[in-house]
């Protein structure tokens, strides 16, 4: 069956109205923004919330740009079990939260891994405007959202540690085009981080500075996701990009550093699927492989997780809808 | 409707708020330090104890030009060229070392301990490649700033600092030309004016000596080294402080009293502090033989143990029966019960660490990439001899004191650690995981017990009202180790009582070199 074909049969059903966002947690080995990036919305008063279980590991990192690996830690392995909600204030403007607890193990070496919560985010989604032509469907979104570390948790620490305790503010435009079953959503965020503060009062990054506090690049953040976005079924491939801009390089057998020079490309598929039994109950699986990277490590990464959608008000003529 | 757009203008605007509101700049500590202003010239300075020198005037210096001169004045006029219009860079570099010439000085010789503070990266077979100081830029670059090599390099360039400002203070009384801006009022005083002579110049004499002992210490770094000697001179002249003489005197003087040092340095034997196979198979053996569990690297590859001879390198406040004679008794035996009940102790702490202690952990740990435990005290010290307002002289001798203390304790815990060649406590119960990294040398004795026992008695001695203060900071920095699973606490508490021994030699050295306190 052509790919024509495939979209055309699949035209007729609906959007989900049931989906949970789906937040990607892009947890490597150091960056922890957990960002909103789908263009499914909940509809008005819909309330949907959940867990998502992430487990990512790495044996391969990039010291710099140099691809190495390290028998004195083995294999990094992160994983962690996130809350996540979202709710329709209106069809057009949802809001987000999420907030992951993080432990961290290295197979090697005498290190002691980490664990904690980690930080709570907020993202507001606006569909700001959408528009069919034919059968082609075109919408444009707003997002901005802040993510704040809860708990003191060491971020000079890496790559055990369990994020990088700035508080980040970010703003994300996203397209999505939709053809029937077909779709392909773009985005592009910026990310301000704030600086962090750490337990020493000294440290070296490109020079020798007196103080405990660091600064913080910002970074960006694109993004393509594209694939099948069916009643019940949602299933799309997705190339994320990261770059810090700014920060330096890990030297030659060194230890990283908050405000390293994070970059990775990830290639992934993120599932979706909703119980056509039973509409409230959803699940997620995904994958993620790191394609490119600097200063940081080669992870691999898997998420499973279960969702929960109800009417946070009761809504009479809604409620057998789907 | 309306209602979400209010909220996302509110929503908006909170967050471009936050964004413009918070500058990401960041500033050391000491950027913004006052110029230093002695709170006592120390003019007779050139009356104190040098450390190598065999008198003040070992070295001599010529008679400066009369200020009536046509020289002079030219040299004047240089200044007085300068200042007419300085640039935003100018502006900068006087008022940067203004800061003073030595602490200035401290803090290069930290960032490079800091950047060259990393251990080699393994050759293919599984061998590590060996720093080579007559190619210090190839990989590894030389030198592997280590806690030994470092505690050496602040003992020397502090040492020799504080031995060329006694010869500068010796001939500033001797020859007593007064500093440009008292000699012509129309030249500016950048900087707070003094009255102590002026030539030679305490600053150029002490970039003088810096530069020459990092060039021995760190030679891969001499363009940057000598860019920042350059800066500092200039910043003297333009500041109306020293007239070109003044400098190239200082300058002069400081090279040759550095000569001194570096030829102490060549043969103290720290060359030769690595050893070889023979030696690392030998060490493990004897311990054997005594029936006890040697030391193992727990790197992979296994790393050959850091600087065992560097017990065996001469120290500067004792003799080396004296080092010896300061080595403590052995370590609870491997198979002892005490033994066990320490390392159990090591395994409870580290389970579940508070957030405080991982804290204290960290803030001690001074590892890779950091100026090393002995730089830390350093810049202690810097923190609190800022607001005393020292002359260059005492800023140099009371450091001189503190690092030769951390030198000799780096030599006594290093022949300490070789000649019981305990093991950490994670390759005795691999269960045991730590907070910081595994240093890859035996475990007794802590070196960060004794290197902070023998600051805080030297910096207790200098500034008495802090000396309870410095006390409790080398008990967190000793018990830090534990803390991070790394030492157990015979480790930490007789390095303690070891660090102070050594300490109280400083003392005695303080209380005759004529500087007072």
């Amino acid at each position: 069956m052509g790919m024509k074909n495939w979209f055309m049969k699949s035209k007729n059903f609906l959007i989900g109205k049931l989906i949970p966002a789906t937040i990607l947690l892009f947890c490597s080995y150091a960056s922890t923004a957990q960002t909103e990036v789908d263009a499914i919305m909940m509809n008005r008063n819909q309330f949907c919330n959940g867990l998502l279980y992430n487990y990512s590991s790495w044996d391969k990192y990039w010291e710099g740009t140099l691809k190495r690996s390290n028998e004195n830690i083995g294999t990094i392995s992160t994983q962690s079990v996130m809350y996540m909600a979202a709710y329709g204030v209106t069809d057009k403007f949802n809001l987000m939260v999420g907030l992951p607890y993080v432990w961290t193990k290295a197979s090697a070496g005498t290190l002691k891994g980490m664990k904690g919560v980690q930080d709570l985010s907020f993202f507001v989604k606006w569909k700001a405007l959408s528009t069919s032509i034919g059968k082609n469907k075109i919408s444009l979104f707003a997002l901005g959202g802040i993510s704040t570390p809860v708990s003191d948790y060491v971020a000079d620490y890496l790559p055990l540690s369990i994020g990088l305790g700035s508080t980040n503010l970010i703003a994300r435009a996203m397209i999505d085009y939709q053809r029937g079953r077909f779709t392909i959503t773009g985005s592009a965020a910026y990310v301000r981080r704030n600086n962090i503060t750490i337990d020493r009062n000294s440290y070296y990054d490109t020079e020798l500075r007196l103080t405990n506090e660091v600064k913080m690049p910002d970074a960006t953040q694109y993004q393509l996701r594209t694939g099948y976005r069916g009643k019940y079924l949602l299933a799309e491939a997705v190339l994320n990009n990261w770059t810090t801009r700014g920060g330096f390089d890990i030297t030659r057998n060194n230890i990283p550093f908050p405000s390293n020079r994070m970059n990775a490309t990830t290639l992934g598929v993120a599932l979706k699927y909703t119980l056509p039994s039973h509409v409230n109950l959803s699940f997620l699986g995904g994958a993620n492989y790191t394609l490119a990277g600097r200063n940081m490590g080669q992870a691999s990464s898997y998420n499973v997780g279960a969702f929960y959608a109800f009417y946070f008000k009761k809504n009479k003529t809604n409620n057998s809808t789907n | 409707m309306k209602k979400n757009l209010l909220l996302i203008g509110v929503i908006a605007s909170v967050l471009a708020m936050v964004v413009i509101s918070c500058s990401k700049s960041i500033t050391g500590r000491t950027d913004d330090i006052p110029a230093l202003a002695p709170a006592k010239t120390d003019s007779e300075a050139g009356n104190w104890k040098p450390i190598l020198l065999t008198s003040a005037n070992e070295f001599s210096v010529p008679a400066p030009a009369a200020v009536n001169t046509t020289d002079y004045t030219a040299q004047l006029n240089e200044i007085k060229t300068w200042q007419q219009e300085l640039t935003g860079e100018e502006k900068r570099i006087v008022q940067y070392w203004s800061g003073g010439a030595v602490l200035r000085w401290n803090e290069i010789l930290r960032e490079l301990v800091a950047k060259h503070n990393l251990p080699p990266y393994q050759n293919p077979d599984g061998t590590y490649p060996v720093p080579n100081p007559n190619n210090p830029l190839a990989y590894p670059q030389f030198p592997f700033a280590n806690p030994p090599y470092a505690a050496r390099a602040y003992a020397y360039i502090t040492a020799a600092q504080y031995d060329a400002l006694v010869a500068a203070y010796y001939y500033k009384k001797l020859y007593n030309r007064a500093a440009p801006y008292n000699v012509d009022p129309s030249v500016n005083a950048l900087i707070p004016k003094s009255d102590l002579p002026s030539y030679p110049s305490e600053d150029a004499v002490v970039a003088g000596v810096s530069v020459e002992l990092m060039k021995l210490l760190f030679p891969g770094d001499q363009d940057i080294i000598q860019q920042k000697a350059e800066e500092h001179k200039k910043a003297r002249i333009i500041a109306g402080a020293n007239v070109r003489s003044d400098i190239e005197a200082g300058e002069a003087l400081g090279k040759l009293v550095a000569q001194k040092f570096v030829t102490r340095a060549r043969g103290d034997r720290a060359g030769a502090a690595a050893g070889n196979q023979a030696l690392w198979t030998q060490l493990e053996s004897d311990t054997r033989a005594k029936g006890e569990i040697p030391w193992i690297s727990l790197e992979i590859p296994k790393r050959p143990p850091m600087l065992p001879v560097f017990g065996k390198v001469k120290t500067f406040l004792f003799d080396s029966l004296t080092a010896v004679s300061l080595r403590p008794g052995p370590p609870p035996s491997t198979g002892s019960e005490q033994m066990k009940k320490e390392l159990e102790e090591v395994y409870q702490v580290t389970k579940n660490l508070s957030r405080e202690k991982i804290a204290i952990v960290h803030f001690w740990a001074d590892g890779v990439a950091t100026y090393t435990p002995p730089g830390h005290w350093n810049a202690i010290a810097a923190d609190d001899f800022i607001p005393k307002k020292f002359s260059e002289v005492r800023w140099a001798r009371n450091l001189a004191l503190l690092n030769m203390a951390m030198m000799d304790a780096a030599i006594v815990c290093w022949d300490t650690k070789y000649y019981y060649f305990n093991p950490r406590p994670s390759q005795l119960d691999p269960r045991i995981k730590t907070w910081t990294g595994t240093p890859n040398f035996p475990s007794y004795m802590s070196g960060h017990s004794t290197f902070s026992a023998a600051a805080a008695t030297v910096l207790g001695h200098i500034l008495p009202n802090r000396a309870s203060a410095y006390n409790a900071m080398a008990q967190e920095a000793s018990l830090s180790r534990l803390y991070g699973g790394i030492h157990y606490r015979s480790d930490c508490e007789v390095g303690l009582v070891v660090g102070k021994n050594i300490g109280n030699y400083a003392v005695a050295r303080a209380l005759m070199d004529g500087a007072g306190n």
